[in-house]
């Protein structure tokens, strides 16, 4: 089966002209299609927000739920039906805000699903208040003195946590987006992509310029040895005016549905309940 | 002795391992040929405090605990002093030598002559099993069973030790305590609680997936859930909070696997909004609610019957749900079993509403008939034909149900208002259309509800009407009244919503008086039969104090 990137179709978005969601739309779609993956194969889970959209935007299996709640619902499916490829988008108010208790459980449960964090630094869709991950000093409507909360850094977080696959990619870069996307896809435990993403309603500071400026790509004459954790870190601090995208850290920690030996003969769905079973089982209590 | 059957409590700290030894003298009860009605009352605490585990028996079915004690076994001063004034005439109290039992005569036991300290709570249980006349070495095997060690075991051989030297001491006492005789060859009967239950019964429907955050006093049902789950091909997971738990199980669920979550009010509310997500997505979700005393944090280990709005309205806008309230343990495996299938006919949540009391209540059952037991099928509902629409409209609401992964139709689930293929939309008409659909459910969900059960004259002067664990203590004071020639009946519901009046209208206007008996102190019930059935009850007979109702305090407030 040769997947095409025209099977996952063509879509009216509500999103608005030049946002960094359509590059990485483009870039999903183009690491589904590399990986060989149709659109029934493939759950795209979402929260609330711009970015939690996305899973209307092309032909898939689409849970699109409540706001920060991508992750327990993400592996929810996951742990049912282990030969479903799962696949979370969302924001960063999504997931490191509202969901952010969700977001460290997550890390520490390691279940084999990629989660693709569209950060672009403010909430785009309740019109511009600061985010998890805005930086200090930016000035919106309901920070009007400035942003005085230290910004959350995700991809440092994942690190410290020896997630198995932990990337930044930009929008701006499609290619190497798509890219780190298929890689994320086929490391089997968590692997978190945190996408930098202009907002160009919102955010002024942290405008496509701001990240072109600022981005360079790990590897092309910037050496990295992702297995290197305590390099890893260092690079993971890395944001200011040099941002490095990449592969920042990868390990082979066994994925958390690794430990149902029950996952290992298919969906949950297609296994009979067996009733001679259920009868020892009655019999114990007595 | 109480009505036939005998009542005795095992009273001490928490750490004394008095739970241990009350399950264990339970299950030997129960093995001898009698019918166990436990009660647990524990403080929310580790060690120390005051719990006591009671123990009705008769060679009788029983339906309800009942004030009176015949037996105590007092492990620490506090018991004695707590519930000295509970004994039935010709009462036996158990207490150590070096407790002061004032003017309630005791049977002195000298723990330290006769065990290690270690091995308290092992002599109290020998001591209470031979003046109950209980065979040792079932006690012995069932002790051992209990802690989980075989013979040979040098915890065995000592806990073998103070079983018999407790008997030896006990048979040279003079106490007059008669229990009533055991069954003669009974039946090979289970020991299970109401939390248990539930979790067995939702395995024979098919349970497939639980996920939780421990919350006293719901726990116990995932425990078992996850002590059945490799036999039972079951995958689990403990939450980091209520709202992760109730939304893994609606992604398990959406993707095939049939999936509960347990928790209590507070564990609850914080679900309200994935309860909200399961009417919209219209997936799946069985939500096991044992109650306890609030607002807030409340009396944690303690039991009241305060959440059944709550249960109701729970989650925001408008949606189809039903809510069973099992009245005993029985009744607790057969809501697990249907709670899962009702969940997927409806696509929609199912609340399993139970309490402290029930939560922790063992009794003695005949092993449940699996025959005829079916598991249900995820995704097999409706007919969908080559243009699949997972929120079709159809005359009954409900739509064709797919698994994502499992064919070539692509399953979209929204929490936004959506259009019939799953799409986010903000079509107002459509908005409307797809509204009514999902509450076009209700009509099939009403034709299903269990009717409550009458028990008694057909135009009583008094209709006691119950709903979930307070069935028992009811129907026993119903009994009671009756013995006395009085002319009263008792209504009890296993399911209270949706509430069908012509299920049970009719007879109630044939009552002298309607009186509704709930734990909780503002009448929940008994409003909800005014609003939905235009029922106004005469009287309405509520505890709130975090005790479960008795037989003895429903007669007490009727009296008043």
């Amino acid at each position: 089966m040769m997947v095409d990137i025209k099977d996952y179709g063509d879509f009216e978005t509500a999103w608005c002209p030049g946002c960094g969601n359509f590059s990485i739309r483009k870039a999903l779609i183009q690491a589904l299609a590399e990986s060989d993956l149709a659109p029934h194969q493939i759950l795209l889970v979402s929260g609330i927000g711009q970015a939690a959209k996305t899973p209307h935007y092309l032909r898939c299996n689409c849970f699109n739920g409540l706001h920060g709640r991508s992750l327990p619902a993400a592996t929810g499916a996951k742990l049912a039906n282990p030969e479903l490829k799962v696949i979370t988008t969302s924001g960063d108010g999504c997931n490191y805000g509202e969901g952010g208790n969700h977001f460290l459980a997550a890390l520490r449960r390691n279940v084999n699903l990629t989660m693709l964090a569209h950060d672009n630094q403010i909430y785009g869709l309740t019109k511009g208040q600061a985010s998890p991950t805005s930086m200090e000093g930016m000035h919106t409507k309901a920070q009007p003195t400035g942003v005085h909360s230290y910004p959350f850094n995700p991809v440092a977080v994942a690190v410290s946590m020896h997630v198995g696959f932990v990337a930044r990619g930009f929008a701006g870069e499609v290619e190497h987006l798509a890219g780190l996307i298929k890689q994320a896809l086929a490391h089997p435990g968590l692997s978190l992509v945190d996408i930098l993403q202009p907002c160009v309603s919102f955010n002024k500071l942290n405008t496509f310029q701001w990240y072109k400026e600022r981005v360079y790509k790990l590897g092309e004459g910037a050496e990295h040895d992702p297995a290197d954790w305590d390099a890893a870190i260092r690079l993971s601090y890395e944001f200011g005016d040099r941002i490095p995208i990449g592969v920042i850290y990868t390990n082979d920690r066994p994925a958390f549905d690794s430990y149902f030996p029950v996952l290992n003969k298919g969906p949950l769905a297609t296994q009979e309940v067996d009733y001679g079973v259920m009868e020892k089982v009655l019999e114990s209590y007595c | 002795m109480s009505q036939g059957s005998m009542n005795l409590m095992i009273g001490g700290e928490a750490g004394q391992g008095l739970v241990t030894i009350g399950q264990v003298l339970a299950k030997a009860l129960v093995k001898s040929g009698y019918h166990i009605l436990v009660t647990q009352d524990y403080m929310s605490r580790v060690r120390g405090g005051h719990n006591t585990f009671t123990i009705r028996f008769s060679p009788q079915d029983l339906d309800s605990p009942c004030e009176g004690l015949d037996l105590l076994v007092a492990l620490n001063q506090e018991t004695l002093a707590r519930h000295a004034k509970e004994l039935n005439a010709g009462a036996v109290v158990l207490a150590d030598t070096g407790l002061s039992c004032g003017q309630t005569p005791c049977l002195n036991v000298p723990y330290e002559d006769l065990a290690d300290k270690r091995y308290l709570n092992t002599v109290a249980l020998g001591v209470a099993a031979s003046l109950l006349k209980l065979d040792l070495e079932l006690v012995a095997q069932t002790l051992e069973t209990a802690i989980g060690k075989k013979k040979g075991d040098k915890v065995v051989e000592e806990n073998r030790q103070a079983l018999e030297k407790a008997s030896q001491w006990a048979a040279g006492q003079e106490h007059g305590l008669k229990p009533p005789a055991p069954e003669k060859e009974p039946d090979k009967r289970m020991m299970l609680g109401g939390n248990q239950a539930i979790a067995l019964g939702a395995l024979a429907g098919g349970l497939k997936f639980v996920a939780f955050y421990p919350m006293t006093p719901s726990t116990a049902i995932a425990l078992t859930v996850i002590a059945h789950a490799e036999q039972m091909g079951v995958v689990y997971e403990q939450a980091e909070d209520e709202i992760a738990a109730v939304n893994m199980a609606l992604g398990a669920s959406y993707a095939g696997a049939p999936a509960l979550v347990c928790t209590s009010g507070g564990g609850y509310a914080l679900m309200t909004e994935g309860v909200s997500l399961a009417g919209m997505t219209e997936t799946p979700l069985v939500i096991a609610l044992a109650m306890r005393p609030g607002p807030a944090t409340g009396l944690p280990t303690r039991t009241e019957q305060g959440d059944l709005l709550f249960a109701l309205h729970g989650g925001h806008g408008e949606f189809p749900r039903a809510i069973l309230t099992p009245g005993s343990v029985k009744q607790c495996f057969a809501a697990g079993y249907r709670a899962l299938h009702l969940a997927e006919k409806y696509q929609t949540p199912v609340f399993i509403l139970t309490d402290q009391f029930l939560a922790d209540s063992l009794r003695a059952l005949t092993p449940f008939d699996l025959s005829g037991l079916t598991p249900v099928r995820p995704g097999g509902g409706g007919a969908s034909g080559g243009d699949y629409r997972r929120y079709a409209i159809t005359g009954d609401g409900i739509s064709p149900r797919r698994l994502p992964g499992m064919g070539p139709e692509l399953v979209i689930a929204d929490s936004d208002e959506h259009d019939q293929e799953g799409h986010i939309t903000e079509d107002l008409e459509l908005r409307v259309r797809m509204n009514d659909k999902r509450l076009a459910k209700q009509k099939g969900l009403r034709a299903e509800v269990e009717p409550p059960v009458f028990v008694g004259p057909e135009a009583a002067d008094t209709l006691l009407v119950s709903w979930g664990s307070s069935q028992g203590p009811v129907a026993e004071a119903a009994r009671r009244l009756g013995e006395e020639g009085q002319s009263v009946a008792t209504c009890h519901f296993s399911q209270v919503w949706p509430l069908v009046p012509d299920q049970f209208a009719e007879r109630f206007k044939k009552a002298g008086q309607v009186v509704v008996i709930e734990g909780n102190a503002t009448g929940q019930f008994a409003g909800l039969l005014r609003k939905e059935a235009g029922i106004q009850a005469q009287r309405f007979i509520g505890r709130y104090d975090g005790l479960n109702l008795t037989p003895e305090y429903i007669l007490r407030q009727l009296a008043s």
